[in-house]
């Protein structure tokens, strides 16, 4: 797979993209901030949300435990699963014990993770996404460009022309309330056929084994309420210790992914139908995704990545992602969230290139409402991938390490270490250094991205003398 | 499968170091004046898009009827819940038609989905910091209710409605008695991911009807 530094250009040149996303962002950055405008209401709701999720982590095992009896407990059947494949094949079983041949789909970034709706495709049961964003990239056959709007990288026009194409008796019309109601004309069908409904999981409530979601099409609750059987998929660390720490979060995430007080629904599940209910699904089931996490979990400080809600700020306010938009990252989850969860998840080997891809300006930890340290994290990352011993930290520690940049380095700290190898080299570059074209090695790193400096002609030492300074 | 799976995740999670249960800090959610609640829990639903009638118990069959002159043709309703009796009562044989909710979804699909205009639900509480109805759905009345329908009308109580969430769970004691579903709503459906123009009912009700009851 091609490095981030070689897809990156392809994004900058795309005005069209660019275009798209600086609209999507300012707006989500102006949403944001006017919801914080208090300095000091935001402090101390944000410490309150940090240290629930903190806790949570903190008390992880227990805390699924706690979880999982409480769920059975409510009628709501349980499984876990270490791999995306053994979550897909549960998901596959479950459907087909119920003769499920058509799926309904909230929107769930751990299905994406699955790459369910393929696999599902592959076993003759089709998935249909319900919410719009997610519709129109499954219209598109494109992965999501954001955790929270996945089609943001896509314009009224592209949309029109794609539904256009797709929805029968539909014309070309950029008319959005039209566009909205064609989408709800074909999946108020789709949910009315639906054998079952398929959902993500916002915070799952240990205290009482409720799974609490938030959207604000309604089609969160249709797939969860219509269809006779609903699957719910979370990742391990979407955890809250009690239903009293719902509250911060629920104020938090809306707030910080949307600029939105609270969102349309927010959708409390705390068991399938009881006898006499009218509506609702006679079967409830939880799939806990672990995938990595646990791994993650074993190091006490890239842990805090687990306290991750998926609001979408870090990468609003990423100048990273804001210019070259959710795809150039390859994977599921992009911006900075995903630079260091991505790495750890599928391992420095594949996503090394991940963590570099950050100018460390600190803005994601500006705004991450769980105070996740993530410019610390990144550097943590970049030493992991770079790493001399046999780190057990991360997977593929070390990969990124070359025997051209640890000879640089070397050659670096000889030269600050003996002051006579620093006088020569300075005097070297000094008279040399315009001489060596950008393209030579050793240069071509630096100024592949960046202008080549011009060298003064004499050493900065030399210059302090020639002013009369005879110390250093 | 699943059990070598869960004994796995959870050995790998006891193995690693614990890290010390950090103290959860104080915070309050926001409190109102109480003649300021109902003021803003009504102006927030209505920035919300929503549409807000402030009625009377005596008088708001009636006050409905009129709010949904021309606009709904069919109301549907929980015939077991008081208010679902109320409209059996007072409402005579013309507009809108009541259609109950009497049967298992299964049976009345076709209806839920295409066949009613409007739907009818009582909230448990309302919210004033954010414009939050709370549904609490059960089963004399339908989850469903509130969600199929292109108009949701939804009766709440005035002296129902309290300052926040955190305080409305703790006063009713939710932590031990959480039901099937409980549902917050602020506002009619809606979508901004279409270019972030807002558009309502893209699955949900367009329209979002509320009746506050001064009681
Ligand atoms: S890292 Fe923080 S800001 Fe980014 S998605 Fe997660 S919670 Fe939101």
């Amino acid at each position: 797979m091609s490095d981030f530094t070689q897809r990156a250009p392809i994004a900058l040149n795309d005005p069209t993209l660019r275009r798209n996303f600086r609209r999507a962002m300012d707006g989500l950055m102006s949403k944001r901030a006017a919801q914080f405008a208090d300095p000091a209401a935001w402090a101390a709701l944000r410490e309150r949300g940090a240290m629930a999720k903190a806790r949570a982590v903190a008390r992880l095992p227990e805390l699924l435990e706690q979880l999982e009896a409480k769920c059975t407990a409510n009628g709501i059947h349980v499984h876990w699963a270490e791999t995306t494949a053994q979550a897909n094949a549960i998901v596959l079983g479950i459907l087909q014990k119920a003769g499920a041949k058509k799926v309904i789909k909230g929107k769930s970034m751990v299905s994406e993770e699955m790459e369910l709706n393929h696999f599902l495709e592959g076993h003759g049961i089709k998935a249909v996404e319900s919410d719009l964003g997610e519709y129109i990239i499954q219209l598109a056959h494109e992965a999501p460009s954001h955790i929270v709007m996945p089609c943001i990288h896509k314009n009224k026009g592209e949309i029109a022309q794609l539904f256009a194409d797709n929805i029968d008796g539909l014309g070309y019309t950029e008319d959005v309330d039209a566009l909205t109601a064609a989408a709800r004309r074909v999946l108020r069908d789709e949910f009315a056929t639906a054998d079952a409904g398929i959902s993500g999981v916002n915070v799952a409530v240990a205290e009482t084994g409720t799974l609490v979601l938030v959207e604000n099409e309604g089609n969160g609750r249709l797939s969860t309420t219509l269809p006779p059987l609903h699957i719910a998929l979370m990742g391990i660390e979407k955890l809250a210790e009690t239903l009293d720490d719902v509250a911060p979060l629920l104020s938090l995430l809306p707030r910080s992914a949307t600029g939105q007080p609270i969102t349309t629904y927010v959708n409390m599940i705390t068991s399938p139908r009881k006898p006499g209910e009218k509506d609702g699904p006679q079967a409830v089931h939880l799939v806990l995704l672990d995938s990595g996490r646990s791994r993650v979990y074993a190091d006490e400080q890239l842990r805090d990545t687990l306290r991750c809600i998926r609001c979408g700020a870090c990468m609003n306010h990423c100048p990273v992602y804001t210019r070259v938009g959710g795809h150039t990252y390859k994977f599921v989850y992009p911006g900075p969230i995903g630079k260091i969860l991505t790495p750890q998840l599928e391992g420095l080997d594949c996503a090394g290139d991940q963590p570099h891809a950050s100018t460390l300006c600190n803005a994601c930890v500006e705004v991450c409402p769980v105070k996740i340290p993530l410019a610390d994290l990144l550097v943590r990352l970049r030493t992991e991938s770079v790493h001399s011993g046999h780190s057990q930290a991360v997977k593929g520690a070390g990969s990124r390490r070359s025997l051209h940049e640890t000879l640089s380095w070397r050659g670096w700290q000889f030269m600050y270490a003996h002051p006579w190898a620093y006088g020569l080299a300075t005097r070297l570059m000094a008279r040399l250094g315009n001489l060596i074209p950008a393209k030579a090695p050793l240069m071509r790193q630096w100024t592949s991205v960046r202008t080549k400096p011009k060298f003064a002609g004499k050493t900065l030492h030399e210059l302090a003398r020639d002013k009369g300074f005879d110390h250093e | 499968m699943s059990e070598t799976a869960r004994a796995n995740i959870l050995g790998r999670l006891r193995a690693a170091r614990r890290t010390s249960i950090p103290a959860l800090p104080a915070w309050d959610a926001p409190a109102y004046a109480v003649d300021e609640r109902i003021g803003r829990f009504c102006q927030l639903l209505e920035t919300l898009h929503a549409e807000v009638h402030r009625v009377t118990e005596a008088g708001w069959p009636q006050q409905l009827r009129t709010v949904l002159a021309g606009r709904a043709a069919s109301l549907m309703v929980a015939p077991e819940t008081e208010s679902g009796r109320r409209l059996a009562a007072d409402w005579s044989q013309d507009a809108p038609r009541l259609v109950p909710y009497d049967r298992p979804v299964e049976e009345m699909k076709t209806t839920l989905v295409h066949g009613v205009d409007a739907g009818l639900t009582t909230a448990v509480a309302g919210i004033a910091e954010t414009g939050t109805l709370v549904l609490w759905p059960d089963a004399a009345e339908p989850r469903l209710l509130s969600l199929l329908p292109p108009i949701h009308v939804a009766l709440v109580r005035a002296s129902t409605v309290v300052d926040n969430l955190p305080e409305l769970m703790r006063d009713q004691g939710w932590s031990s008695r959480m039901p099937t579903n409980v549902v917050l709503v602020s506002g009619p459906s809606k979508t901004a991911d279409i270019e972030q123009t807002l558009a309502y009912g893209v699955h949900g009700p367009k329209e979002l009807v509320v009746l506050v009851i001064e009681d």
